[in-house]
C-alpha cells in the first residue's frame, strides 16, 4: 500500500468515526438531527457553512475556471461575499421565525407563512430536484480526485463505494452534527493544503505571486479582465450571476436548514460578519489554476489542473494528502446534501403531502430511510449515467434562487400574498427551463437565472398588489 | 422602519456597490497593485473590507436599535 493511499483511506475513515462519535450521546429526534437541536455556537455554524460553501467544486472548478477561462472565475469571491451580507439582514429574521414556529426545513417555513400545504410540497420538489445533481456532483469529484491521488490505485467506482457508504453512517446516526464536526478536520486539510499548493507553486516556478501575475500580463494580458477566455461572460454576465448566486446561496434547502441550528439570532449576525474571510482560501486556489496556466498548457479538462499541476510539482504522499483533503471536502456538502434531501422527502414531501397526521418518530425514521434512498440514486446516477443530470446541475442555482422573492418577502412585507409567491414561482422556473434548454443562456448578456428572477420578483409584488375579487 | 436598521442597510448596500455596479470601471489589469492585477485587488479590498462594514452595521444597529425594542416587535 503506497503513502498516498494510506493518507487517504485513514482520513476518510478517522472523519466517519468522529462523524458517527459527534452524535453519540444525542437523543435523535427530527429537531435535534436536522437542526442540531438549535444549540450550535459561532464556531459551530461557521464550520457547518463553511461545509457548505466549499465543495468539490471550489477546489477543482475554482482552479479549473482560473485555467480555462481565467477572469470570471473571481465571480466566486464575489457572490460569496454579497451572500453574507444579506445573510446579516435575512437570517435573523429567519432564525426567529424557526425558533418561534419550531421550523425544520424550508418547506416548512412556505407552509408557515403562506399557510398551503401545497406550495410546501411544491418547494420541496423543487429543491430535492436541484439538490440530487449537486449531490451527483460531489461524488464524481470525489472518486476523479481519489482515483488521481492514489495514483490509480483506487478507481474512482470504488472509491466512490466506499466514502458514501461511510457518509451514510454519520449523516444516519449524527445528523447535521455530524457533518458540523466532520468539518473541522475538513477545514484544517483544505486549508492547509490550498496554502501550501496556493503559496507554493507560485513561488517554485515564478518567484512569487506578484511575478507569476506578470509573467500572464506579459503574455495575455486580457486572460485576467473579464470576459477572459470566455466570451459570453462579460462584465455584464458577471454582474447578474453574482447577483443570482448571492441571492440564491441561502435558497439552497441545506443551507437555509442550517440556519435553523444557531443558538441564537446574535450567533448569525457575528457568523456573517466573519464569512467573508473565509473566501481568501479561493483566492489561493486561483493561484494554483493561474499557475497552470502558464506551466501546463493545453490540459483538455481545465477541471483537473489543479491535481495535475500538484502531481508535477510534490511528492505522491504530498498528492495523497491533497487528495484526502479533496475527499472530505466532497463528503461533508454531501453528507448536508443528502440530510436536507431526506428530510425534504419524508416531512415535506410525504408527511405535508400525503399523511399530515403522522408521527414526529415516524418522520424521524423515514427520515432516515430516505437518507439510503437518496443516496443510493445519486450513487446509480454518478455509476451508470454519470452525464444525465448534468443539465439539471445547470439549472440548479437558477431554480432554487427562484424563493428569494418569496422568502424575503414574506418576512418583511406583510401585503404578500400566496397567489403572488405561487405565480411567481411558476413562471421564474419555467422562464428558466425556456432560457437554459432553450439556447437562450445568456439572454441579452444576462445571466438566464437573473432574468427569470427579475420576472418572477415583479411577478409576485405585481400579483399581491391586486385587489381580491 | 427604525433609524438603526436603516443605517444598517445603506451600509449592507456599500458590497453590492463596490463588488457589482462598480465592476464596469474597474475591470483592468494595470495598474499592478501588491502584485495583483487591478480587477482582482479590487475584488479582494472589498471582499476584505466587508467584515469591516458588516461590524460597523452590527453596532450601529446594537446603539439604535435598543434591546427591548427588538422585544416589542
Amino acid at each position: 500500500m503506497n503513502a498516498a493511499l494510506l493518507i487517504i483511506s485513514g482520513t476518510i475513515l478517522v472523519s466517519t468515526l468522529v462523524g458517527v462519535y459527534a452524535g453519540r450521546r444525542v437523543k435523535m429526534n427530527l429537531e435535534n438531527w436536522t437542526v442540531g437541536g438549535r444549540q450550535f455556537g459561532v464556531v459551530l455554524i461557521w464550520l457547518l457553512m463553511a461545509g457548505e460553501i466549499y465543495t468539490t467544486f471550489t477546489f477543482l472548478g475554482a482552479s479549473g475556471w482560473a485555467y480555462s477561462k481565467g477572469a470570471p472565475t473571481y465571480y466566486i469571491l464575489i457572490y460569496g461575499t454579497l451572500a453574507y451580507t444579506l445573510s446579516f439582514f435575512i437570517l435573523p429574521e429567519l432564525w426567529k421565525l424557526g425558533k418561534r414556529h419550531g421550523l425544520h426545513t424550508q418547506p416548512d417555513f412556505f407552509i408557515k407563512i403562506y399557510r398551503s400545504r401545497a406550495l410546501g410540497v411544491l418547494v420541496a420538489v423543487i429543491g430535492i430536484v436541484s439538490i440530487l445533481p449537486y449531490l451527483q456532483l460531489q461524488l464524481a469529484g470525489l472518486g476523479f480526485i481519489v482515483e488521481v491521488a492514489s495514483n490509480g490505485a483506487v478507481g474512482s467506482k470504488l472509491a466512490i463505494g466506499i466514502s458514501f457508504i461511510l457518509t451514510c453512517a454519520f449523516v444516519y446516526t449524527s445528523g447535521i452534527r455530524g457533518s458540523a464536526w466532520v468539518s473541522v478536520i475538513k477545514d484544517i486539510m483544505m486549508i492547509a493544503a490550498v496554502a501550501i499548493v496556493g503559496l507554493g507553486v507560485p513561488r517554485i516556478y515564478f518567484g512569487g505571486i506578484g511575478k507569476m501575475f506578470k509573467a500572464i500580463i506579459a503574455q495575455k494580458p486580457e486572460h485576467l479582465v473579464f470576459p477572459g477566455a470566455a466570451p459570453s461572460m462579460d462584465v455584464l454576465w458577471i454582474m447578474s450571476t453574482v447577483l443570482l448566486t448571492g441571492l440564491g446561496f441561502y435558497m439552497w434547502p441545506h443551507v437555509f436548514g442550517s440556519a435553523f441550528s444557531a443558538k441564537s439570532e446574535k450567533v448569525i449576525k457575528r457568523n456573517a460578519i466573519i464569512m467573508p474571510f473565509y473566501q481568501i482560501p479561493i483566492l489561493l486556489v486561483f493561484m494554483v489554476g493561474f499557475t497552470a496556466f502558464l506551466v501546463l498548457p493545453g490540459l483538455k479538462n481545465g477541471d483537473t489542473a489543479f491535481l495535475a499541476l500538484v502531481q508535477k510539482t510534490y511528492p505522491s504522499w504530498f498528492l495523497g494528502f491533497v487528495g484526502a483533503a479533496g475527499a472530505v471536502t466532497a463528503m461533508v456538502p454531501a453528507s448536508i446534501l443528502v440530510l436536507f434531501a431526506a428530510a425534504l422527502l419524508a416531512k415535506n414531501v410525504y408527511q405535508t403531502g400525503f399523511n399530515p397526521e403522522a408521527g414526529e418518530d415516524r418522520i424521524m425514521r423515514l427520515s432516515r430511510a430516505m437518507v439510503l434512498v437518496v443516496m443510493t440514486a445519486a450513487l446509480a446516477l454518478a455509476l451508470f449515467f454519470p452525464n444525465a443530470l448534468v443539465n439539471l446541475l445547470l439549472i440548479g442555482y437558477d431554480g432554487v434562487s427562484q424563493f428569494f422573492p418569496g422568502v424575503v418577502l414574506g418576512l418583511f412585507w406583510k401585503r404578500v400574498s400566496r397567489a403572488g409567491v405561487v405565480c411567481g414561482l411558476v413562471a421564474g422556473i419555467a422562464l428558466v427551463i425556456f432560457l437554459v434548454f432553450g439556447g437562450h443562456d445568456p439572454f441579452l448578456g444576462l445571466n438566464a437565472g437573473f432574468v427569470a428572477l427579475a420576472a418572477n420578483a415583479v411577478i409576485t409584488v405585481g400579483v399581491s398588489l391586486m385587489p381580491k375579487s | 422602519m427604525r433609524k438603526g436598521t436603516r443605517f444598517a442597510l445603506l451600509l449592507g448596500a456599500v458590497p453590492f456597490l463596490m463588488l457589482v455596479f462598480a465592476l464596469p470601471f474597474v475591470n483592468r489589469a494595470e495598474p499592478v497593485i501588491l502584485g495583483f492585477p487591478f480587477v482582482l485587488f479590487w475584488i479582494l479590498l472589498w471582499v476584505a473590507l466587508t467584515p469591516l462594514v458588516l461590524f460597523l452595521a452590527y453596532k450601529i444597529e446594537k446603539k439604535f436599535n435598543p434591546p427591548d425594542d427588538e422585544e416589542k416587535r
